[in-house]
């Protein structure tokens, strides 16, 4: 298990090599010099040849990208250009809502999407099937940022539910703030169950046909039991694994859901930094964000060892 | 019967895929012949008639500038379905491309599955909000970005199935009778692997519509003077509070777009691959 704990890690390191290797280079093919662009039109060539220097922008591509890597390895993200402070403490800033809205519309997903993908699976092709997977497949096409827009209008503009926007006051108690997340949290839960849905269904239906399932119905053992402990405990790595990366595509795809509901997160840092054309701040969160997939992946994987004992040896 | 026929009415066999199927040509012919079309020119402005609703005129209202919303949407199905065939094009190809080399040969196999998985760490969105930040926004550098976005679910499916055809004995055949590897796999390999391709292609589709809506509503996609889908919730969703039509209408070609191209794509996969078909 250490082995292949191990291996895992080596392989989560080379892929965190080369996505800051994409950013890095990536961030390099936009037009024009990232100096003269950080001073705008009224600088001078000496202005910009100063700062070029500053920033090591005058050194070869790869020295650039050695030093660059070598902070980036050490946790330092470099300096947001517009917001006069650290990215990385930038990023920390705006982590509360992030976290927060990541784990309430995942929980939400899971919460539709267990018991519907089950449901579906234990009554295939019934009427229940038929609904659950169609209201699945609905969900999974509607672009989140409308659907957030039409419940802000329905729960919080006209019956006045819940707040419209933003996170509440900073001083505010935390269940206050909170309760902004009601709604953008409803709005992702309900778009990613579908997803959840689908894989539980499928893999229910899988372990439904074994034959450990067939053997406890004809040994007398209710359907109830058979269900929820027979074959719903041996779906379940597969259900954990799509749980996971929702959850771990969540952290950075939540970027559009946080701009309708104008909450102060990660990602309405990240649209506001490509705005402004911040670019440290943009690759920042991208690596921050590739880094909490891989880890949410690895910690999949460690689960998976705790929940089957088969994958252990 | 001839051998396409059989193909769609195997396909259309089910209610669902065949209203999938008209709902996405109507779709396809109103973008196509949209100054015919519509009763209105999509940017004809009429500020005596801004934000009405839905009347016997402006059947789905109108906007903040009085411009007739339905053919705004109809102009609008240019850009967004433009996009959305373009990245399949191009995604597709280079995808397969990719896929088929790494399916094929062992050695590039792990360094190009690497770089898929490190793609595929960053999220959708994301990614593509990153690329058209530094390339600047416009529809081609949105059809780039996203093209780079989905080309690594392509390898992966790609590369899966090719990983299976290689050991099937017709390509060993092939390849004892001296067929050249470039035959191989361009014909044979290619041929083998084309249904999951062609049902990739109607997810990627249904995935590029949405993403271009939510790129043009950040205000990273196509220019905002341009109708898509996006660009008409964004602008619109200030007004939302006296006219949700504004916002309504293009959200819900939005969700009809990609909710026929995905029932398509199921409808597609569960008549290509038997496996799945007997799971249904």
């Amino acid at each position: 298990m250490w082995l292949t704990l191990g291996r895992r890690i080596g392989g989560l390191i080379i892929v965190m090599l080369l996505v800051a290797t994409m950013v890095f280079f990536l961030t390099r093919l936009a037009p024009g010099d990232p100096a003269a662009l950080m001073l705008g039109d009224q600088a001078t060539p000496e202005d910009v040849a100063r700062l070029r220097a500053v920033y090591g922008l005058d050194k070869p591509l790869l020295v650039q990208f050695g030093l660059w890597l070598k902070e980036v390895a050490s946790g330092n993200l470099g300096q947001s250009i517009f917001l006069q402070r650290p990215v990385t403490q930038a990023l920390a800033e705006r982590a509360e809502p992030t976290f927060f809205l990541t784990l309430f519309s995942v929980s939400i997903a899971a919460l539709i999407g267990i018991p519907a993908g089950v449901a579906s699976a234990v009554w295939r092709g019934r009427a229940v099937d038929q609904i659950v997977s169609g209201l699945a497949m609905l969900a999974a096409n509607v672009p989140s940022f409308w659907l957030g827009l039409i419940l802000i209008q329905l729960f919080a503009v006209r019956l006045g539910w819940f707040p419209v926007a933003g996170y509440g006051d900073p001083g505010a108690p935390l269940a206050d703030r909170l309760g902004h997340l009601i709604l953008p949290a409803s709005v992702l839960g309900l778009v990613n169950s579908a997803l959840i849905t689908r894989f539980t269904r499928a893999s229910m239906l899988d372990v439904l046909n074994e034959d450990y399932v067939r053997t406890a119905r004809s040994k007398g053992v209710s359907e109830a039991r058979v269900v929820l402990r027979h074959a719903f405990g041996n779906a379940l790595i597969p259900i954990i694994t799509v749980v996971g990366l929702t959850a771990a595509l969540l952290v950075g795809g939540a970027i559009v859901t946080e701009t309708v509901f104008g909450l102060p997160g990660v990602g309405n840092l990240v649209v506001s930094a490509v705005l402004r054309r911040d670019y440290p701040v943009i690759q920042g969160a991208l690596i921050v964000v590739a880094a909490v997939y891989v880890l949410i992946n690895l910690a999949i994987d460690v689960i998976y060892t705790l929940v089957d004992p088969r994958v252990r040896t | 019967m001839s051998p396409t026929l059989l193909f769609f009415r195997r396909l259309f066999r089910r209610k669902l895929v065949l209203a999938a199927a008209l709902v996405l040509l109507s779709l396809l012919l109103g973008a196509l012949l949209a100054p015919w079309v519509t009763p209105f020119k999509p940017d004809a402005m009429r500020l005596a008639r801004r934000l009405k609703p839905p009347s016997d005129v402006n059947w789905l209202g109108t906007d903040e500038f009085g411009r007739d919303i339905l053919s705004r949407i109809i102009f609008g199905a240019r850009a967004s379905l433009g996009i959305g065939a373009a990245v399949v094009a191009v995604s597709m190809t280079i995808g397969t491309t990719i896929g088929l080399f790494a399916g094929y040969f062992r050695r590039l196999d792990a360094p190009v599955m690497r770089v898929v998985d490190a793609m595929m760490a960053l999220p959708d969105i994301l990614l593509a909000i990153f690329l058209v930040a530094v390339l600047g926004a416009s529809a081609f550098n949105v059809v780039f970005a996203l093209s780079i976005v989905y080309t690594p679910r392509v390898v992966r499916v790609v590369r899966a199935s090719t990983l299976v055809v290689r050991e099937l004995p017709f390509v060993e055949a092939a390849r004892a009778l001296g067929v050249s590897t470039r035959r191989i796999l361009g014909v044979h390999v290619l041929l083998n692997v084309a249904s999951p391709v062609l049902v990739q292609a109607t997810f990627i589709f249904a995935y590029a519509v949405l993403a271009e809506a939510g790129l043009s509503f950040l205000g990273a996609g196509v220019p905002p003077e341009t109708p898509t889908w996006g660009t008409m919730i964004a602008s619109g969703q200030q007004f939302a509070d006296d006219a949700f039509w504004v916002v309504l209408f293009p959200g819900i070609a939005i969700v009809l777009a990609a909710l026929s191209l995905q029932v398509l794509g199921d409808g597609l996969r569960d008549m290509l691959d038997p496996k799945l078909r007997k799971a249904l």
